[in-house]
């Protein structure tokens, strides 16, 4: 059995080569996929700006990371366990721009959580994403339950959580790690390591430059992936669910990678980090980096992707003023979902 | 620091006057060592301390009047173990095994320990929102009820009690009464309609003279104007010929007086043949109480005893179960201690008929008051030798008229006719062969 | 009937919600081997090693692990080996389990049980001891039950394990082998939310649960013969709390003694007092008296400083008569 380093080395290898069996037509999705979130993304800062949302986060940058890891699982079969900088993998998810624009108005129709949770805690019931908190890490542990779960029901569910780099100092991330370890379950953690915990450098949330290298811990597998190439993380994660489907357990996907915004819409950059480093990482934005291979491979003519990215402009502006009119939560409704039946308050 | 308090001493008590304080401030005091000698109801007591401690502070000095549960004094804790009247809101009280093992009787009646019975009411005796409640819905008087609970507190419970036994309608369609008032509040507070409120008295004018009756003689005013305006008295005179009884008591008083050592007046007679006849017309031994007549198993009779301070009212208990003699100690007791005010609590308590001799004062027909609650008062009128006809011829005979006054409520002619003339059959049948013992 | 300990009525219950239904497992520190207490004995040999499941030393796994085994259609039964070992999983249970329902507006939920021991009196020290209901019955979403008899242990245990929600089934301790009941061998459920008035009488009404309520019944006994009698209500859940009950048993006598063994500041009593004072204020004929755990952190170790922080018959019945006196 080859040892976590090993395997390590070996799917970043076998990330690095080409579009090996991806279909031109999904590869096309993916970019649109991509290019998607980006210009939801974009639209979620300037409704921000304007003052008609009160909060916005994101993961400018990120999207190639988010976009493959999910194209690499079987939608509305596996599970998906996200952090809050995930608006790609919603899209990739099958969510649209008027769900999480309904999302970001905290809206009744809102499908992550109808209004209850601030934007961005993820969650679509339909597509088997499941909500999450705010403490971070927490949600590592219910896609180890869930696959407990897929494991003893004998179905062929495959479990994905995403996290931050920075959480990974969390107890649960490395209960979870260990408990998925001991038991071999089908779960997959992606670590979307872009560098920064909010403000602080990698350097000070772990002494080891890999989060993979915590894989070989917990006795499963660990991989590094350069998180800006959308193919190579696909390759990578798509032979860590299939592992995991064959029942050879969990394996962890650090995706090296780069927020390119700042950590939300509360947030400076410009105190943490230098606009240098940042323009070194949008001169190597994913989307950017895909278009120009997909242009180069043939697989994308400029005319096609002006059409497409157009559809994107009305798809977006749509969703904004779909969402913006949408009906608010009536606080009557508040009180409800406590229990599933409502206990009898006070008289 | 324990208050200690005007307490309670009779039913109808609503106040109290210090006459003397036999402790001073600095002075340390035993338990149920006498603390003060109180003027209350009709009876004058020692009140003993319910604290060991030193006497901290006197709030009432001697002479003044206080309403039942003001505060009288302060007793220093005689040790950090002292504890208060409320229940202390701690979360674990120490085990306590003399607790435990408590007689059930103390624990229901407050007694239980550590709380002496006689300390202050908690808050100042303020009513329980649960009784307050009770009390509004069913239009209850509260001072109507006699509290079971910590410190004579009234409970829901008793409240209840009240109700359940039909008390409500009672207490709606009486006056209020100055009765059993459980609470510091003064009585002037208390709704009496015929009463102005004595806090506000008029000032003298240039011809009167102010005198300032004495707690016994403001209780006397107190429930002779209640009687007066709550019970509806009729009235009644029977002539009684007491000739063959003056006899009796003549051939008897000087032997009697040297055996026992009390003279022999008419009254034991008298009352000896009352008590026998309660017994025989229990109706007549009885109260009105909330829309009920309740009988009184007990014959406690009442006799009259005027002092400079007013009328007293001590009671002979069980007078059915006394012999002629047995009454004329009883009475020549009760007569002396009355005088130099030696009476206790328990002399003024529970009397179910009155006596009242207004013969001595020369009188042949009066029409007595009622004593509160009791049914009927009797008096006994002077002795007068008149001419009168027997058996067709004129003889001298020695008369005495009995008047009773009765509650209506309770009795008609029908009930006191029969029951005035089975005494006067008795005392007309007292002869030389009734014995005294 | 059949007479059955907690601990038997426990089992038993587990044992029968396993059978009727493939979807409850167990999982928890050494449950494979029985359990601590035995609680789970003999269940791997009857259900295999898929169903009773041993799991890594860490509670936050325990808990946050079940969470996510009930959204993909399991009925977890997690086993906090103590009670005092579930503050290392409160935030799975109060951020992740309390509010999943509410957060996706009832698409995810978490029909989960938790069970695990609490209480003092077996020499079990600071970290052995403890009562953390109270903890937890702050937090909307959680249920929480603690019962007294054998038949609500089993017939509450069956109604945690079906029920749509998270439940923390706490056990106390020392009653597993100390308390004996008959107990129904059918299936039944007791219905969580629902106080039991144990024993009526109009003097006073005690409201107490877990071990606490078992010496309340016994002073309770005692004092009927001293002439006071009480009402005793059996709390049986402390979330959602069962206001209906607690309200007419207050109302009933006005004076109300709350007895729990968790320590006072607080504590449920501060709950049920306030309930009272809100709802039945004109009912009240006393004030209402608390008794509880000393406060201090814990329960102490040596025997005379647990003698003195634990509730017994003794403490109760003085408290009660206290306060049918007032």
């Amino acid at each position: 059995m080859a040892t976590a380093r090993e395997s390590a080395r070996r799917s970043t290898k076998q990330g690095a080569e080409p579009h090996v069996g991806i279909p031109n037509d999904q590869l096309l999705k993916m970019y649109r996929d991509m290019v998607l979130t980006r210009r939801v993304t974009d639209r979620m800062i300037a409704l921000q700006r304007q003052g008609r949302v009160a909060f916005f986060i994101s993961g400018q940058g990120q999207e190639a990371t988010q976009v493959g890891v999910t194209h690499a699982i079987k939608r509305g079969t596996d599970w998906v366990f996200p952090y809050y900088r995930d608006q790609g993998v919603c899209i990739a998810l099958g969510m649209t721009a008027r769900e999480l624009m309904l999302d970001l108005f905290g809206k009744a129709e809102g499908p992550c959580s109808h209004g209850r949770q601030m934007p961005s805690h993820f969650g679509h019931a339909a597509l088997r994403m499941v909500s999450g908190s705010s403490p971070v890490a927490t949600q590592t542990l219910h896609a180890v339950g869930c696959a407990l779960a897929a494991k003893l029901r004998g179905l062929p569910e495959v479990c994905i959580t995403s996290l931050g780099e920075g959480s990974t100092g969390q107890g649960d991330f490395h209960e979870a790690m260990n408990f998925a370890g001991v038991h071999k379950l089908p779960v997959i953690f992606i670590v979307e390591n872009n560098g920064y915990a909010i403000s602080q450098p990698q350097s000070k949330e772990m002494a080891v430059k890999d989060v993979a290298d915590r894989a070989a811990g917990y006795g499963f597998r660990g991989s590094v992936v350069d998180g800006n190439d959308i193919m190579a993380v696909y390759q990578t994660t798509r032979w860590a669910v299939e592992e995991a489907r064959r029942g050879h357990g969990p394996s962890l996907v650090e995706c090296k990678t780069y927020r390119i915004v700042p950590h939300s819409s509360s947030d400076d950059d410009r105190r943490y980090r230098t606009r240098k480093e940042v323009e070194e990482w949008v001169k190597r934005d994913p989307i950017d980096r895909f278009q120009k291979y997909l242009l180069g491979a043939g697989i994308l003519s400029e005319e096609t992707d002006e059409q497409m990215r157009a559809g994107i402009e009305e798809e977006v502006t749509d969703a904004v003023r779909y969402a913006e009119q949408a009906a608010d939560p009536d606080p009557a409704e508040a009180l409800k979902h406590v229990y599933a039946h409502q206990p009898t308050g006070f008289p | 620091m324990p208050a200690f308090v005007m307490p309670q001493l009779g039913e109808s008590d609503v106040e109290g006057t210090v006459l003397r304080w036999l402790k001073q401030p600095g002075e340390h005091v035993r338990a149920d060592e006498p603390l003060v000698e109180v003027e209350t109801e009709k009876v004058n007591v020692e009140i003993p301390s319910p604290f060991e401690g030193t006497l901290t502070s006197v709030l009432v000095q001697e002479g003044e009047t206080v309403p039942v549960g003001a505060t009288l004094a302060v007793i220093g804790a005689a040790t950090a173990e002292e504890m208060s009247a409320v229940p202390p809101p701690v979360p674990t009280p120490a085990p306590e095994p003399a607790a435990v093992t408590a007689p059930p009787a103390a624990a229901r009646n407050g007694a239980t320990p550590p709380v002496p019975p006689a300390v202050a009411q908690p808050d100042g005796g303020r009513y329980s929102p649960a009784v307050l409640r009770l009390a509004s819905e069913h239009q209850v008087d509260l001072n109507r009820i006699r509290g079971t609970g910590m410190n004579g507190r009234v409970t829901r419970k008793d409240v209840q009690a009240y109700i359940d036994s039909g008390g409500l309608r009672g207490a709606a369609v009486s006056p209020p009464a100055v009765v059993a008032a459980p609470v510091a509040a003064p009585a002037v507070e208390l709704p009496q309609p015929a009463t102005p409120p004595p806090a506000t008295p008029a000032p003298a004018a240039t011809d009167e003279e102010i005198v300032k009756p004495s707690a016994t003689r403001l209780t006397i005013a107190r429930n002779m104007l209640r009687a007066a305006q709550s019970i509806p008295a009729a009235w009644m005179v029977v002539e009684v010929d007491v000739t063959k009884l003056v006899r009796l008591r003549t051939a008897l008083k000087e032997e009697f007086e040297r055996r026992e050592g009390v003279s022999l007046s008419y009254l034991p007679f008298v009352i000896k043949a009352l008590a026998e006849t309660l017994k025989e017309h229990p109706m007549l031994n009885s109260q009105w109480r909330d829309d009920q007549i309740v009988l009184k198993k007990r014959v406690n009779i009442g006799i009259a005893v005027g002092s400079d301070e007013g009328l007293v009212v001590p009671n002979i208990h069980d007078a059915d179960r006394l012999s002629i003699a047995g009454l004329a100690h009883a009475v020549v007791d009760l007569a002396e201690r009355a005088r130099t005010r030696r009476l206790r609590l328990e002399d003024v308590q529970g009397g179910t008929f009155t006596l009242d001799n207004t013969g001595v004062f020369g009188s042949v027909v009066s029409q007595p008051i009622i004593n509160p609650p009791q049914c009927a008062i009797l008096s006994t009128e002077a002795i007068i030798k008149r001419p009168v006809a027997v058996d067709d011829a004129i003889a001298i005979r020695s008369l005495m008229n009995l008047c009773i006054s009765f509650d209506h409520r309770i009795v008609d002619g029908s009930h006191v006719g029969p029951f005035m003339q089975a005494i006067k059959r008795r005392l007309e049948a007292y002869g030389p062969e009734t014995g005294v013992y | 009937m059949p007479v059955r300990s907690v601990l038997e009525a426990i089992r038993d219950a587990l044992r029968e919600e396993m059978a009727d239904d493939e979807r409850v497992f167990i999982l928890g520190e050494d449950v494979e081997e029985g359990g601590v207490f035995r609680a789970t004995d003999g269940l791997l040999e009857k259900f295999g090693a898929e169903r009773v499941m041993d799991t890594p030393l860490a509670e936050s796994s325990i808990i946050g692990v079940a969470i996510g085994a009930s959204l993909n259609g399991l009925l977890p039964v997690a086993e906090i080996q103590f009670a005092d070992f579930i503050l290392p999983a409160v935030n799975q249970l109060i951020s992740e389990a309390a509010k999943l329902r509410y957060r996706s507006a009832g698409d995810f939920t978490c029909p989960m049980t938790v069970r695990s021991p609490y209480g003092g009196g077996i020499r079990g020290g600071l970290y052995h001891s403890q009562c953390v209901e109270a903890l937890f019955a702050h937090v909307p979403g959680l249920k929480i039950v603690c019962p007294s008899t054998p038949y609500d242990y089993k017939g509450l245990l069956k109604a945690a394990i079906r029920d749509p929600d998270p439940v923390l089934f706490f056990e106390h301790k020392k009653t597993y082998h100390l308390l004996r009941g008959e107990v129904p061998d059918r299936d039944f459920t007791v219905p969580i939310g629902k106080a039991e008035v144990r024993r009526r009488g109009d003097d006073l009404t005690v409201f107490s649960y877990g071990l606490a309520a078992h010496y309340t019944m016994e002073a309770a006994e005692r004092l009927s013969g001293e002439g006071i009698q009480a009402t005793v209500v059996d709390l049986r859940t402390i979330q959602p709390l069962d206001r209906a009950t607690i309200i007419d048993e207050a109302k009933a006598t006005g004076k109300i003694l709350i007895v729990h063994e968790d320590n006072l500041t607080g504590g449920v009593g501060a709950e049920i007092a306030a309930t009272i004072a809100q709802a039945a204020f004109e009912y009240l004929d006393a004030p209402i008296m608390r008794l509880a755990g000393p406060d201090v952190p814990a329960v102490p170790y040596a025997q005379a400083l647990e003698d003195w922080y634990m509730l017994n018959t003794d403490k109760i019945a003085d408290a009660m008569r206290r306060l049918a006196a007032y």
